[in-house]
């Protein structure tokens, strides 16, 4: 089956990112395909690389862009909800005159047609958050 | 489902509903749902909407947001018709739970009972819920 996954809240304050995650590996594993993983909301928030969190947590961010590159995964982060949460990429970054990025490997950001195009393109349209 | 799905001049068109279930600005969620539902206009889908919960909310007439500091987008509904999004389904059953009738709302709907709505829901191709 090809599903896209649509994330809206942010890490660690939320589970919905760790279920997403999970979620995403586990239909790998069961030989689906994943179309795109869409961040919307604060779920942009799981894209920034200077997430630090204590030693013996999970870095949410950094298991994101491990499984993209294990599995040539489709990160989308929503251009319009990045920008009010200050996530920025370097042409971004550039482009509102910022003196720095901050996305993490594995993400790119983009426009909301990426989630509806997935949403006509997807047998399933999986949402994770509120 | 994709037996269910109309091919035309090469494109998918699929049921699309937008569940919106949040007061307006104590969240952003329907605001950026908001946007979400106005991109989607552009790829030519089935658009609805629905409000069910605090959603109803959403739809009051009279939204003055000075004291809060926040946009009023209420107007934005008005202009939904112009995007060819017509089809704005009301729970009868929130609605009268927070004491407002139809002629409260800003825009023309279509009232439906708890079990209609379900049903319409149950039609649908693709979900996605603020």
């Amino acid at each position: 089956m090809k599903i896209g996954v649509l994330v809206n809240e942010g890490p660690y304050t939320h589970e919905a990112s760790d279920s997403a995650y999970n979620f995403v590996k586990a239909a790998i594993e069961k030989g689906h395909e994943i179309y795109r993983v869409f961040f919307y909301h604060d779920g942009v928030n799981n894209s920034t690389r200077l997430t630090e969190p204590p030693r013996d947590d999970r870095n949410i961010v950094t298991r994101w862009s491990e499984l993209a590159k294990a599995h040539n995964l489709d990160m989308v982060v929503c251009i319009a909800a990045a920008q009010r949460r200050g996530i920025m990429d370097e042409n971004e970054a550039k482009r509102q005159g910022k003196d720095a990025n901050n996305i993490a490997e594995g993400f790119r950001i983009s426009g909301l047609g990426q989630l509806v195009e997935a949403g006509i393109q997807c047998d399933r349209l999986v949402t994770f958050g509120d | 489902m994709s037996d269910e799905m109309d091919m035309e001049e090469g494109g998918v068109i699929k049921k699309f509903m937008f569940v919106n279930r949040k007061a307006p600005y104590g969240t952003i969620y329907a605001l950026e749902g908001l946007e979400v539902v106005l991109i989607s206009a552009a790829f030519e889908q089935d658009v609805s909407m629905a409000f069910i919960d605090d959603g109803v909310y959403e739809l009051k007439k009279g939204q003055d947001t000075k004291e809060l500091g926040q946009k009023n987008f209420s107007p934005t509904y008005r202009a939904l018709e112009g995007y060819d999004i017509e089809k704005l389904y009301v729970e009868r059953e929130s609605m009268e739970a927070r004491g407002l009738t139809e002629d409260d709302l800003l825009v023309d709907v279509i009232v439906m009972d708890r079990a209609e709505l379900a049903a319409k829901l149950d039609e649908q191709d693709v979900l996605i819920s603020f």
